[in-house]
């Protein structure tokens, strides 16, 4: 029997429910029962505020994963005033999050003990007096207080935003002992370009195309949520070939990006067949994507109700064919890591996040079950395809650079497996036959004052997108929380203790989003 | 040893033959170069205009794309009642200047000219280039490292990516300028020695892209820095990016360096 966390509502992935009718609850039990669904083992996957309007007390919405269970926690309050209580002592994973509603809303969470900005962005525009956007200019970027370590050998090593490599920007603070590491600051923001700011009102025509370029190596991933949550809105229905289409596409981004990450881990070793043979390969598993759908990325290939383009037994003969090309080049790849000491030496125990710490702070996706912990949306949360067809996760044990590595390589034989059998379906025709491509473009009108949650398993973990309608049908609020939010803190943890020259194949193991982050 | 040797037989020489021979195929629905066939257009119909979500299409007495605005999305197209309008298979997109990317229907693209005669004598068979990513989404920088890997190896024309400006002839940008990496964008440009050049790359570098009007970025780098180089997509396809490095740097074959 599945637990409940009353009051809180529950709610599925993928599923719409009433918003305006759902009851703020008062402020002590609404912290208390979000602490009380943490300790029961459940992860925060969304906390947002919304933009206060003028006189009204201020809304804050959480959401929380029971993965056992299979449903999310739906629990809405208001805060009257212009503080409310920080949970983050007692509770890690909602540092950033409250953060967040700081910077957001203009709330400030009383007790946070890293209370800096996230984005560097003005408040949400709502008129609120805690929050006006009038006249004011954001923060200027990287200007903080940087948490330091004092005494007479310590010293400071600032990286960033502009890095060595062709790679997004941010900034790093290492606080160092020679090589050694005490501890890395990571202050992002670099990337906002005001994604959630522009949605209240929407969707508008150029929404999908801001939706798969959130985090634009995850155009699947953040284009699926985006349209998951249309089509919870709006009533619609995806024919069986077109989610079989979606799975496919999804687990192509994977493919691609895993392929790239493991090529890019050994050449921060210094390791090159690797490195070259999987940057070689990862550009296969994009020109998969493209002969489905005319882009690399996988742009354009999603719309509500399903999919732009389908996939016909010829097409799904020829991915098969390249599929097994290229399953067979990647597999030796990606073999001789596991054989070669030298790789090893540098791999393993290098980064280590424990078990626990992961558990604490809520990290997602891959870098999650490399310290073990079994959290996958596709077996958690099922949707589309995934309800029907499994992809049991795949766990590492001892949450280092090997285990990062290792778990992405065990992620991509299940995908390949997965694609294998999908792939054939099609081209035998025994897959679904009904319509891919639905006749129209665009969600129709979306049901008025309602929410609605997706959780996908994006390449880098859980993707939330959280879309609540006013009474006109239009978005009031969309908040998006990509896998890095959770885990950015995840590669600050790994780096203690560890040498300075250890950051860089650290840094790759996570390989976290910049943009993704920023919005 | 013996085994990653043999993964070395086994993998083979791949590094593709183009530009000496032709490129490698595309796919079938990758949606390059915009076609408009105005003599389909319906009388009075702007439902192309309509569709479009960057405002690329224009309608000043004669239908008008911006090449520096499209996405290469099917909006177009799908709204098109009369197939008049649609996306084809030419993958050369790169101009040297922002005005030579608005294009009338059947009007031919002004392809890139190569760099002057005196930066080329410079540039032509080394070109060291600075990336900055300023609210990039790591499409446009993915497949500019792409170039790098040995399929494309960009090496082999004397083009590198280095870690600092000072190394650096010229700027690579990418993503829509955000006000958070302006100033760093600026001293990037500064920290480069003269005589140099910038390239954008991708719809968020020369116009904006899909977040162009948003108050929290430029619309891209035009008004910021002199832009040499001009390579539309979202993000171009890496054929494309190579296609307009290679015209600027004058080191495509006679057979390929048309320019219409």
């Amino acid at each position: 029997m599945s637990e409940t966390l009353s009051p809180f509502t529950p709610l599925y992935n993928g599923e719409a429910t009433d918003y305006e009718g759902l009851r703020p609850i008062p402020q002590e039990i609404f912290f208390s029962t979000i602490l009380a669904g943490v300790e029961r083992g459940m992860r925060v996957a969304s906390y947002f505020g919304l933009a206060p309007t003028a006189g009204a007390p201020t809304g804050l919405i959480a959401i929380l994963a029971d993965d056992t269970g299979a449903r999310l926690w739906l629990g809405r309050t208001v805060i009257a005033g212009a503080r409310f209580p920080s949970l983050t002592p007692s509770c890690a994973q909602l540092h950033l999050f409250e953060r967040e509603i700081a910077e957001q809303t203009g709330l400030i969470p009383d007790g946070h003990p890293w209370l800096k900005p996230v984005r560097y962005a003005l408040p949400l525009a709502g008129g609120g007096a805690a929050a006006s956007r009038e006249g004011r200019k954001p923060p200027a970027i990287g200007v903080t207080e940087f948490f330091r370590v004092e005494g007479e050998e310590v010293h400071e090593v600032g990286v960033g935003p502009i890095h060595a490599g062709v790679i997004e920007p941010g900034h790093f603070r290492f606080q160092c002992h020679g090589e050694h590491v005490f501890h890395l600051e990571i202050s992002l923001g670099y990337q906002h370009r005001g994604i959630e700011e522009a949605l209240p009102g929407g969707p508008h025509p150029i929404t999908a195309r801001q939706m798969e370029t959130v985090a634009g190596d995850t155009s699947i991933g953040h284009g699926w949520a985006y349209v998951q949550n249309l089509e919870a809105l709006g009533g619609l229905r995806v024919s069986p070939r077109a989610q079989v289409i979606r799975g496919i596409a999804l687990e192509l981004e994977r493919l691609a990006n895993h392929t790239g990450d493991l090529g890019a881990l050994a050449g921060d070793v210094g390791y090159l067949p690797t490195q070259s043979f999987c940057g070689r390969l990862r550009g296969d598993f994009l020109n998969m994507t493209a002969l489905i759908c005319g882009n690399r990325f996988g742009r354009d290939l999603l719309t509500p109700g399903g999919v732009r383009f389908d996939v016909d037994a010829a097409m799904a003969e020829e991915l098969s064919r390249r599929l097994e090309a290229a399953s067979r080049d990647v597999t030796e790849a990606v073999e001789l890591l596991w054989q070669t000491p030298s790789v090893l030496a540098r791999f393993e125990n290098i980064g280590t996040v424990s078990f626990e710490q992961c558990l604490e702070v809520g990290l997602v996706g891959p870098v999650a079950r490399a310290c073990g912990v079994e959290r996958d949306v596709r077996s958690d949360h099922p949707f589309g395809i995934y309800q029907f067809t499994t992809i049991p996760p795949v766990t590492a044990h001892y949450g280092d650079v090997n285990s990062r590595a290792y778990v992405r390589w065990l992620e991509m034989q299940r995908s390949i497996g997965f694609l294998r059998e999908r792939l054939a379906s099609l081209a035998a025709g025994t897959a679904p036959r009904a319509e891919a491509v639905p006749p129209q473009r665009g969600a129709g009108p979306l049901a008025p004052g309602r929410l609605a949650c997706a959780l996908i398993e994006g390449w880098r973990g859980e993707i939330c997108h959280v879309a609540l309608t006013d009474g006109a049908g239009r978005f009031l609020r969309y908040k998006i929380t990509d896998p890095s939010f959770h885990n950015w803190f995840g590669l600050a943890l790994a780096l203690r203790d560890q040498q300075i020259s250890d950051f860089p194949i650290c840094n790759k193991s996570f390989n976290l989003s910049y943009c993704g982050h920023d919005l | 040893m013996l085994k990653s040797m043999l993964a070395r037989l086994h993998q083979g020489h791949r590094t593709m033959a183009y530009p000496g021979a032709p490129p490698p195929a595309l796919p079938e629905r990758f949606r390059g170069r915009p076609l408009i066939d105005a003599s389909r257009c319906p009388e009075g119909c702007r439902e192309c205009v309509r569709a479009c979500p960057t405002a690329a299409i224009a309608f000043d007495g004669q239908l008008r794309v911006d090449l520096g605005k499209c996405l290469f999305c099917t909006e177009c197209s799908d709204a098109c009642p009369a197939g008049a309008i649609g996306h084809g298979a030419d993958y050369r997109l790169a101009t040297r200047a922002r005005g030579d990317l608005a294009l009338a229907a059947g009007e031919p693209l002004r392809l890139a000219q190569a760099l002057e005669r005196k930066t080329l004598g410079l540039f032509g068979r080394s070109l060291k280039l600075r990336q900055v990513s300023a609210g990039g989404c790591n499409g446009c920088e993915s497949d500019v490292n792409v170039l790098t890997t040995i399929g494309w190896d960009l090496g082999r024309f004397g083009i590198q990516f280095v870690a600092s400006p000072r190394h650096a002839d010229g700027l690579l940008l990418t993503g829509c300028v955000t006000g958070n990496m302006t100033l760093a964008l600026e001293k990037a440009y500064a920290a480069v020695a003269p005589p140099k050049i910038v390239i954008a790359v991708g719809a968020c570098a020369i116009s904006g892209g899909p977040y162009a009007g948003h108050p929290q970025q430029r619309d891209g780098g035009t008004e910021l820095l002199p832009i040499d180089l001009f390579i539309p997509g979202c993000p171009p396809h890496p054929l494309t990016i190579l296609d307009g490095l290679l015209r600027l740097l004058d080191r495509l074959p006679p057979e390929r360096s048309a320019t219409g």
